[in-house]
């Protein structure tokens, strides 16, 4: 009952939610790059919004399913196919014992995600499942997928009720310059009114020097002022840019460490980091800068969003429970 | 620039940092610690994670319980109070060492470099408890404060690749101990027998950020005997409150 990987793929991961409440003592948070993509995927298989997923990117892997079960193919475009024939993604579909499904090359964006109704059974280390590769924790023995590796699933659920209608409109991701918006802060004080500008008005290029810890962009340099570069090392938050000597910033992401001594001039909005790492090298990023308020009713809209999704799913859900009790 | 602490500064739609003042400092970073007493005291719902620094702490919070304005006018009620520092009340986690015994290759070149005996630099080190003033780098990874100037010594020209865990050492002005397996450039001098990184334990790291870590010199044999009770997952570590 699960899953065995006849190809691990080139970077494939078990990532759930993260490792939250252990950051004072040094551990790194980890967690899914895409939080909307890993959301999505659990939502439409009635998953615990929180439940572990496979994450992949460049090159996803190759599953062979030893029970029926219903999945759920996530973010960047994989090109997946189940034994030769390609199905759709951000759907729910049901597989069969001894279907094969293959994920190819990356075709657009950067990170995929499968998520199976029923879940993933492995350990669950410090309140989490995710894979943090850094210390050799969590995920599948705490390293990345290889070859002939096997997963069992937490729970066996062969199949969903209304499974034609458990789909949402797949996320596109192109190759057009993408806007990203930022609150500034915490250190943006340490930087020249000129080096303030050069980071809002300019496009930056996401480079080769991208992975799950941070992104690293290139383009006009950021003039730090007399404060310099450096400050008294403290807690660096998701999305944080952080901008070195150098003067080009980096975008602090999952695996990033918990505490840094570089100035963060920003930090990318919660609800744009999903955007943001689906970027590949050579996209163009602009930044645009809002209030915390605004970054704050930007995450009060995605939510709502998702729970208008769930609420369309729990009606069903409701109804399909009440008929089946009415046919007993 | 003249600036007043604390001050708080956005960080993002779900963090802000509270800043006390801008160097590394006990006095500091004592009433820093007090701070987070309070905030955790206070059980403020929608608070979900805190992480200290030298002089600040990054909090974590969910905009969907608590918005910006919500968390900043909390934080300052806090911040307007007095509450207790917390540099009266001292809880000091112990940490064996076998110093030496070719467990601490560089012990020898520390005590010449001091101009003083091995004995000597292993009771310096050892005498005084030293301030956690962060946890960071790695998972349990302790900044320090306080080492004895007479035992400061440069690190090593080029880095090691690997270091045992438990591995204590001398890094300039600084000392401390890997809990990983990590590269390193510091001058080690000793080993601790037991695991400061147990990701098994419900607490994995067993000292926090303004505790205090006190080294306590041990010989081989004892070394061998902790290390047996350590591998059981038997061992608990003497903590005191000074």
């Amino acid at each position: 009952m699960g899953i065995v990987f006849n190809k691990g793929g080139l970077f494939t991961t078990v990532q759930d939610y993260g490792r939250m409440g252990y950051q004072s003592s040094g551990f790194h948070v980890c967690g899914v790059m895409d939080r909307h993509a890993f959301w999505v995927a659990n939502l439409l298989l009635d998953n615990k919004d929180k439940e572990a997923v496979l994450e992949f990117t460049i090159c996803g892997p190759t599953l062979y399913f030893t029970s029926d079960t219903v999945i759920c193919i996530t973010g960047g475009n994989f090109d997946p196919k189940i034994n030769g024939e390609p199905v759709l993604m951000y759907h729910a579909i049901q597989v069969k014992q001894g279907d094969e499904l293959e994920m190819g090359f990356c075709k657009s964006g950067t990170w995929g995600y499968i998520a199976f109704a029923g879940g993933l059974d492995v350990p669950l280390v410090m309140g989490s499942r995710s894979t943090d590769l850094k210390c050799g924790l969590g995920g599948l023995e705490g390293r990345k997928i290889k070859d002939g590796d096997e997963i069992e699933f937490v729970k066996s659920v062969k199949t969903l009720p209304n499974l034609k209608e458990r789909f949402v409109e797949a996320v596109e991701y192109g190759q057009e310059e993408v806007e990203v918006r930022v609150t500034m802060g915490p250190q943006d004080d340490y930087f020249t009114e000129e080096g303030l500008k050069t980071f809002l008005n300019s496009s930056y290029t996401v480079t080769h020097e991208c992975d799950r810890m941070g992104y690293r962009l290139d383009g006009p340099e950021i003039e730090h002022n007399e404060l310099g570069a450096d400050i008294v090392s403290d807690g660096i938050a998701k999305g944080a840019i952080q901008v070195p000597k150098h003067g080009k910033p980096i975008i602090m992401l999952s695996d990033r460490q918990t505490i840094g001594g570089y100035t963060k001039i920003a930090n990318v909005i919660s609800v744009d980091i999903s955007k943001l790492v689906q970027c590949k090298y050579p996209q163009k990023i602009k930044f645009t800068k809002v209030s915390v308020e605004e970054s704050q009713t930007a995450y009060h809209m995605e939510r709502e969003r998702l729970q208008l999704l769930n609420k369309r799913f729990i009606h069903k859900r409701f109804l399909a429970r009440f008929f089946s009790r009415w046919k007993n | 620039m003249n600036i007043e602490y604390p001050r708080i500064l956005p960080t993002g739609d779900r963090a802000l940092t509270v800043e006390f003042g801008n160097e590394i400092d006990e006095k500091i970073n004592s009433h820093l610690m007090g701070f987070i007493n309070e905030i955790n005291r206070l059980k403020i719902k929608g608070i979900e994670e805190l992480v200290p620094s030298f002089r600040a702490v990054l909090i974590h919070y969910n905009p969907g319980v608590l918005s910006y304005d919500e968390i900043c006018h909390k934080i300052k009620e806090v911040l307007a109070n007095p509450f207790d520092d917390v540099g009266h009340r001292k809880r000091i986690v112990e940490v064996p060492v076998c110093y030496g015994n070719g467990l601490g290759p560089d012990i020898e070149h520390v005590a010449e470099h001091a101009g003083l005996s091995v004995e000597e630099v292993i009771d310096i080190h050892s005498r005084e408890p030293y301030l956690i003033y962060m946890l960071g780098f790695q998972p349990g990874f302790p900044y320090l404060g306080g080492l004895d100037e007479r035992i400061h010594t440069p690190r090593l020209d080029s880095p090691r690749l690997k270091l045992e865990a438990g591995s204590v050492g001398i890094g300039g002005a600084q000392t401390g101990l890997y809990p990983m397996e990590s590269p390193g450039g510091w001058q080690i001098i000793g080993l601790t027998p037991v695991r400061c990184y147990n990701p098994d334990k419900e607490n994995p790291i067993p000292y926090n950020a303004g505790d205090y870590i006190k080294f306590v010199p041990v010989d081989y044999e004892e070394y061998l005997r902790l290390k047996e009770i350590d591998a059981k997952g038997e061992y608990e570590f003497t903590v005191t409150e000074g």
